[in-house]
């Protein structure tokens, strides 16, 4: 049911205008992401270049900014400068990430040196291995621990999908961490978001477990009015991949988590496709690689 | 009892598989007797978006390979052109050709992939120089590919004229789209059949088959693309061709050949045609006088 479900996402057919629309939406949802060893300061300003005007060739209306530039720790002064006084914000992967498998007060203080650099999101992993062995007070203990040094950065926690076995685990831990993030404070729309991989595993955001994220997300809103946002990361390249996703939030969740406060897409070559495509609507021909700036 | 007839049902070969036309559209090819012996597919504009793709993915595998290799590979698809040498001179019967005259091209078909495969450790030397220039300089010119080829075949011959556009673009390292016409859409299935074990890397050759007027367009345009070389479109089309491949600046050659001009070694293997797939990269290097 749920694959067949998901699958039903990927049969609409989007052209034209809407295709446009899907397409420019899609942009401004991008996390901008580099989570490599070898990223280095030029590699990462280059990709806030990106990140602002994401598209070389100019075209009206203008291709929007993405979301976020997504990185490690190190890099977050860097893209600060880079991406001053643009609308681009600065995400950073922490808790040690990918594994989060570092000491809980190591990756307090990964978090705590991410914010005061200048963070305004943070992209925390969970502890796979306590949840799956069923400690889910742990989890839910973390995820609050790294809430507290947050302050007013979003948190978006990552599941990692991908790990967690069965569909009903995934349901499972994403019930668990939406009520451990809002039990004992008011969380506004859009400040905690539950995101599905580290991009270091496959598989990754695969549309059923999208769904599930998702749906989880629309009875806590049903429950509590409250809006939780959603990442998919991992796995995304295709900007029709990414149309997909657009059409199962919007028959899921609904118009309101149509925006880039409440969804989110992390990826990385996502984008050189969504510019092509882009550049395909309105000139007729097909862009090259080298058309769109490869970083 | 009576077998139920199994046909051949002819796909295109795009990134080392083979999908049907993303359009489901197939055609039939019949033979002189009006019998349908196989259906192909016809590949649309998006099966051409694929198959660039693919082709921009593949290049790498196949230009990065050494020049040795690469003449290894193509001997070798010229090896398993042999051994299928009777099915696909039985192909070319029933789209027209005579038993001779069958025999004949796949015979050549032959020859002409070995005669290019052994260009491919041989070419750099005759295309590239040495420059005499002013100054403590050595200065050297090296032919290198283009990138991605696309190739639009003549209905005749079906095999050679393929075989001599494929193989010349895959000798000097390029990666290949080639669209072949309904007519010889059979050889060119056969042909892809026999490519796919030959260690050709996925994506360095793909094979359309279909209406090439719909696809004159979208490739001609298409900016990955670096040459088209068109030599079984009319005169509109290729006007078409080079107005759609102006704006990026593409090149494109019109092949001059027709029906037993292909059977010319001469000219088919010619460096100077070959050099038409080759970008010139001229490099200074201090010399120590």
């Amino acid at each position: 049911m749920l694959a067949q479900r998901a699958a039903s996402f990927t049969k609409r057919s989007i052209k034209a205008e809407s295709k446009r629309a899907g397409l420019r939406l899609a942009v401004s949802m991008v996390d901008l992401t580099t989570l490599e060893g070898a990223d280095s300061p030029e590699l990462v300003r280059a990709l806030c270049r990106r990140a602002i005007s994401p598209c070389p060739t100019p075209l009206d209306p203008p291709v929007p900014s993405v979301a976020a530039v997504c990185i490690y720790p190190r890099l977050v002064p860097i893209v600060r400068e880079a991406l001053a006084g643009s609308s681009v914000r600065v995400a950073s992967v922490a808790t040690g990430f990918p594994s989060g498998q570092a000491p809980l007060e190591m990756r307090l203080q990964d978090t705590q040196a991410a914010i005061e650099a200048g963070a305004d999101e943070i992209d925390m992993v969970i502890s796979r291995g306590a949840f799956l062995a069923g400690r889910f007070d742990e989890v839910a203990d973390e995820v609050r621990a790294v809430q507290e040094v947050c302050g007013d950065a979003h948190l978006k926690v990552i599941l990692e999908t991908g790990e967690l076995e069965t569909p009903d685990n995934i349901r499972r831990c994403a019930d668990l961490v939406i009520d451990a993030a809002s039990r004992d404070r008011a969380v506004q729309d859009g400040e905690v978001f539950v995101k599905t991989s580290t991009g270091k595993m496959s598989p990754a955001a695969t549309m059923p477990s999208v769904l599930l994220l998702l749906e989880s997300v629309r009875d806590h809103f049903n429950a509590t009015g409250v809006r939780i946002g959603v990442k998919p990361a991992g796995g995304i390249r295709r900007a029709k991949a990414a149309l997909h996703l657009l059409v199962m939030v919007r028959e899921t969740v609904g118009q309101d988590w149509l925006t880039p406060d409440l969804f989110r897409i992390g990826a990385s070559s996502l984008l050189d496709d969504l510019v092509r495509q882009l550049l395909w609507t309105s000139r007729g021909c097909y862009a090259a690689m080298h058309d769109v700036a490869v970083t | 009892m009576s077998r139920l007839e199994v046909i051949k049902t002819g796909k295109l070969w795009i990134g080392g598989k083979w999908p049907r036309s993303e359009s489901g559209a197939t055609f039939p090819v019949c033979n002189p007797q009006g019998e349908v012996v196989a259906r192909c597919a016809s590949a649309s504009r998006k099966d051409s978006r694929e198959a660039v793709e693919a082709a921009r993915s593949g290049l790498s595998g196949w230009r990065d390979a050494t020049a040795t290799l690469r003449g290894q590979v193509m001997y070798r698809a010229a090896e398993m052109l042999e051994g299928r040498a009777a099915e696909l001179a039985e192909a070319l019967q029933v789209t027209g050709a005579g038993a001779a005259a069958a025999r004949q091209e796949v015979e050549a078909a032959v020859d002409r992939l070995v005669m290019l495969a052994g260009w491919c450790d041989k070419i750099h030397q005759v295309l590239g120089c040495q420059n005499s220039v002013a100054g403590p300089y050595h200065c050297f010119t090296i032919p290198q590919p283009c990138g991605v080829i696309v190739a639009f075949s003549p209905p005749e011959p079906p095999l050679l004229s393929l075989v001599t556009l494929v193989g010349a673009a895959m000798s000097v390292g390029n990666a290949v789209v080639a669209v072949a016409p309904p007519q010889a859409a059979l050889a060119a299935v056969l042909f892809g059949e026999v490519l796919a074990v030959s260690d050709v890397p996925a994506g360095a050759v793909n094979i359309l088959t279909g209406t090439q007027k719909d696809l004159v367009e979208p490739l001609g345009t298409h900016r990955e693309v670096a040459v088209v070389v068109s030599a079984g479109l009319g005169k509109s089309e290729r006007m078409k061709l080079r107005n759609a491949a102006a704006d990026g600046i593409r090149r494109v050659h019109a092949v001059p050949w027709t029906g037993a001009a292909w059977g010319d070694d001469q000219e088919t293997c010619s460096p100077w045609f070959l050099e038409q797939f080759v970008e010139f990269k001229t490099l200074w290097h201090p010399s120590a006088t």
